[in-house]
């Protein structure tokens, strides 16, 4: 087999894949910063659009770091920042208490067909005034 | 006005950017986090931008070199920036420190220019004033952090590196030659209203983080007078590489 070989300076300064991989040992846990949640604002008066989350030891500093890793492109106006252990979610087993929404069509905008109805009224005010007139 | 004192203000802030920004760029792909990591290139990258901005201006106003050329074209002793922004980064205790203590200056500094009778000057320091704004903030919150909600360890790294980089901070301030006459045509009052600003602002930062001001301190000067560190030609060296190997290169 070819060995490959990293053309970065630190792999190769590392000699990382020159033998074979040692045993991993399994990380403790939070050996890392916890995560916020970032929600990012793009024009005054818009909703909040959750973006991602960054690691980060408290608000503050996720704050800073939030700025760059998420509105460093493009337009922002406003970013909010919640700890994600605060953040209520669904239980996913949960999920299938909709999973008979897509079928309830009438629910949607999209089904009701106003503009039929609109033009027979108005096609039937106008049938009526000419009526009226003859 | 005379183009010789603004060229030569126009130069020094450049120079300590280009060089700032260069350190800084030296931890892209380093950073101790990822997100962090991210952060402190942007801030950068920013530096770059602002020594380009200044070069510029230099260029139209004051008959300088074409911005590239200064950047990359010339020799070290011919370079105006502090010995400060020449150390070379460390750990990233003290590149932290040094983050903060230049962007407290260039905060106030740009401040000061944004009222600057050279208009194209005071249009451009309104202009990156909320970069400036964002450096600095990363700054603080990272020693502030680090010195006070932090470890005992983290304490003592930063007490250490400040007390290190003191000395070099003071000389962000080396008198100009042109500082009298740049202060009366109301261009910029002057390296030392400028510290005055600094130093309040940074005193109660400190006091915040519990962190000790070195006192009674000689501040590093000569780089303005282009009397430089052994670090600052390595920089050159390893910065330069790319554009000696071709100068007439485009991008």
């Amino acid at each position: 087999m070819t060995k490959l070989i990293s053309l970065d300076p630190r792999i190769t300064r590392l000699g990382i894949g020159s033998s074979e991989p040692a045993e991993v040992a399994p990380k403790p846990t939070l050996d890392q910063h916890q995560t916020y949640e970032v929600f990012h604002q793009q024009k005054s008066g818009a909703h909040h659009i959750h973006v991602g989350s960054v690691h980060a030891p408290n608000a503050e500093l996720a704050m800073v770091l939030a700025k760059e890793t998420f509105g460093r492109r493009g337009q922002t106006v406003n970013l909010w920042i919640v700890r994600t252990s605060d953040v209520v979610a669904m239980n996913s087993a949960d999920a299938e208490i909709f999973s008979t929404t897509p079928e309830k069509a009438y629910r949607d905008v999209a089904a009701y067909m106003v503009r039929n109805k609109v033009e027979a009224f108005k096609k039937g005010m106008q049938q009526a005034k000419e009526g009226k007139e003859g | 006005m005379n183009t010789t004192a603004l060229k030569e203000l126009l130069t020094w802030i450049a120079d300590n950017e280009l060089i700032m920004g260069h350190r800084h760029s030296e931890w892209t792909g380093l950073g101790p986090l990822l997100e962090e990591d991210i952060a402190f290139s942007s801030i950068a990258q920013d530096k770059l931008g602002h020594a380009l901005a200044m070069y510029t201006l230099a260029h139209e106003l004051c008959g300088s070199p074409q911005p590239d050329v200064n950047a990359f074209q010339r020799a070290g002793a011919d370079f105006t920036c502090s010995q400060f922004v020449e150390l070379p980064n460390g750990e990233y205790d003290f590149s932290l420190i040094r983050h903060f203590l230049f962007d407290a200056a260039e905060f106030h500094r740009y401040g000061m220019l944004a009222s600057s009778s050279v208009d194209a000057l005071a249009k451009l320091a309104r202009k990156v004033q909320g970069e400036i704004k964002y450096h600095l903030y990363h700054g603080k919150s990272w020693v502030v952090q680090l010195a006070s909600q932090g470890t005992a360890a983290s304490k003592a790294r930063m007490q250490a590196a400040l007390t290190y980089a003191w000395p070099y901070a003071l000389g962000m301030f080396e008198p100009g030659k042109y500082d009298a006459e740049l202060a009366d045509a109301g261009v910029f009052a002057g390296e030392k209203a400028l510290q005055q600003e600094w130093l309040a602002f940074v005193e109660a930062t400190f006091a915040e983080a519990g962190l000790d001001i070195p006192q009674g301190v000689q501040p590093v000067y000569g780089g303005r007078g282009g009397q430089h560190s052994e670090h600052l030609p390595q920089l050159l060296e390893e910065m330069t590489e790319v554009v000696r190997i071709d100068p007439e290169a485009t991008w």
